[in-house]
């Protein structure tokens, strides 16, 4: 069984939206119609998109660290929208395991968002079905793009390679292997939705450097002070993070 | 959550029509079985009539839910997982029993259908009784489709369903002692006993289902839900400059105060007030019956407001600031 998933490295990400300017421009120009806004240009702008990028402060100033969260549709194993759905407009895909809107059956009701917890669904104001990320399916599978572009846009576009997209089932695909190598993580687990969209925690970039590899211990001509370190007192991000 | 106001409507009025039937339905039984005195009148299909009323104004109100309410058909189709879709199907069928049970009422067909062992069965019983079985599939239907919602552990609860047939029985009651009242058929003590008797019931459920309420803590937190396991957390962007449907849909903008007022004025208005009105009703019951209805239903309007109110949505812990 196939499903895929993004994996998403918090570890890399520089929030820089290219990924949300990316979704929008693809998916907005497909068979499916635009991904509608309301004031584009002026105050107050809003619209439908399928991936946004959050911000978070983590710590006590000045002990802070910012996280840039990206967030769309996890793609859950078991999601909860999928049931509830009166039309049969959400499914799962069997075969990748992609969760989809058919348009031309949603009839707006809303209620499977009420059933997302993680608010990965929104309303089209103009088309008034309901919308989400697809993974970009419409692209993936497309024969005639070079098979290395046969990804979602987001992926192309993460100039830190923070996305990564594959098959989450398959345990040699890099996807897979990030989330073993690097302690993925799904959302709320508490919930026993499965997301298939795992997320890579902050790591620590440390080497280990010995006095001895920087100051020759046995040169005559050099003495060196030790220099000031930083304060180890207070917990930071890195202390409190499991991996 | 935000209340959705056509689905507040949808509730209430339905909810209040299958009591409305419910009543005259057993005052039928209890005629039968000699624990009641005839009507006067039989209002029966008077009051069935007014309870289809009352169900179309609830399924029209519904469809300003809908974005694409011309497909609303679709919505019959998966019934084997989706409560909203056992409403659809159980709503039509409400009203299509009850409609052929106003008509055999209207008609007088008293010919028995079939025999029960010796016991003649008249159309209208045997059609009140599906009728009967409708209106409470559709009572838990409707109340399913809250409850089956887990994240939203404020409907997470079997208080839920008992509460929304409490509480549509007990208005329903109240609608059918003013209908009494108006027709003067005699049934006015009944009714009006029952629904005194649903409202306390009714009373009772909405005051356990705010105390659990009360009680509960959120289960998912920001932690949970970003993944990173660190006491302080701030959100800096929401990823949306002017608001999202995430920010539209599930976040309300009432205050405390508001809210409190609002919980104690449908307590007031939705139980306590009809039950007191309604034990004091006297010789002539018809402004009692009324103002009871009409607080009572008016107070159940706010009670499902409170409702939607009440329920914290797991996804607003991703929305903690505009930025």
């Amino acid at each position: 069984m196939t499903q895929l998933a993004l994996v998403i490295d918090l570890n890399t990400c520089v929030g820089c939206q290219a990924c949300v300017t990316s979704c929008k421009e693809w998916n907005t120009s497909g068979e499916a119609g635009p991904l509608t806004d309301r004031n584009p240009y002026a105050a107050e702008p809003t619209g439908t998109f399928f991936n946004r990028v959050q911000s978070f402060e983590v710590g006590v100033f000045p002990h802070t660290q910012t996280v840039h969260f990206p967030k769309s549709c996890l793609h859950c194993e078991d999601p909860p929208c999928v049931p509830v759905c009166p039309t049969g407009a959400s499914y799962k895909r069997p075969e990748d395991g992609i969760v989809l809107v058919d348009y031309d059956k949603c009839i707006g009701c809303e209620y499977c968002s009420w059933a997302c917890p993680y608010g990965a669904r929104e309303i089209d104001e103009r088309q008034r079905v309901m919308k989400k990320c697809t993974l970009c399916v419409d692209r993936i599978y497309d024969q005639s793009l070079p098979e290395a572009e046969r990804k979602p846009a987001c992926v192309l576009a993460c100039p830190t390679s923070a996305r990564i997209f594959g098959d989450v089932h398959d345990p040699d695909s890099e996807a897979s292997r990030a989330i073993n190598d690097h302690g993925g993580y799904p959302l709320m687990p508490e919930w026993g939705t499965r997301p298939a969209n795992h997320y890579l925690p902050r790591r620590k970039t440390e080497i280990t450097i010995h006095d001895e590899d920087l100051e020759r211990a046995d040169n005559p001509l050099k003495k060196e002070d030790r220099g000031p370190r930083a304060p180890t007192t207070r917990t930071t991000l890195d202390d409190s993070t499991s991996w | 959550m935000k209340p959705a106001i056509s689905v507040i409507l949808l509730t209430t009025l339905i909810g209040a029509a299958q009591g409305l039937f419910l009543a005259y339905y057993s005052a039928e039984w209890l005629v039968l079985i000699g624990m009641l005195e005839p009507p006067v009148r039989d209002l029966s299909a008077q009051a069935a009539t007014l309870a289809v009323g009352l169900l179309l104004a609830g399924l029209g109100a519904s469809f300003f839910h809908l974005g694409h309410p011309e497909r609303a058909w679709r919505a019959a189709a998966m019934w084997r997982t989706s409560w909203l879709s056992r409403e659809v199907i159980a709503l039509p069928a409400a009203i299509s029993l009850i409609g052929l049970f106003a008509l055999v009422e209207f008609e007088g067909i008293e010919s028995p259908w079939f025999y029960l062992g010796a016991v003649p069965v008249a159309p209208s019983l045997a059609l009140g009784f599906a009728a009967l079985l409708a209106v409470l599939a559709l009572y838990v239907c409707t109340a399913m489709i809250y409850t089956c919602l887990k994240f939203l552990r404020q409907w997470h609860s079997p208080l839920t369903v008992l509460n929304f047939f409490l509480m549509g029985a007990a208005s329903g009651f109240s609608l059918a002692a003013l209908v009494a009242a108006i027709g003067d058929d005699g049934l006015v003590d009944y009714f009006a006993s029952g629904a005194i008797l649903l409202t306390l019931f009714a009373l009772a459920g909405r005051a356990a289902a705010l105390a659990r309420n009360r009680r509960l803590r959120p289960a998912s937190t920001l932690q949970s839900a970003i993944g990173i396991q660190h006491p302080n957390i701030r959100q800096i962007a929401q990823g949306a400059m002017g608001g999202s449907f995430n920010t539209r849909a599930f976040i309300h903008a009432y205050g405390p105060a508001v809210v409190r007022l609002a919980r104690q004025f449908f307590l007031l208005a939705g139980f306590a007030l009809p039950a007191l009105l309604l034990a004091l009703r006297g010789d002539d019951p018809l402004p009692w019956c009324g103002l009871a209805f009409g607080l009572q239903f008016a107070g159940l309007l706010v009670e499902r407001w409170y409702f939607f109110i009440e329920a914290e949505h797991p996804q607003n812990v991703y929305y903690q600031m505009i930025s």
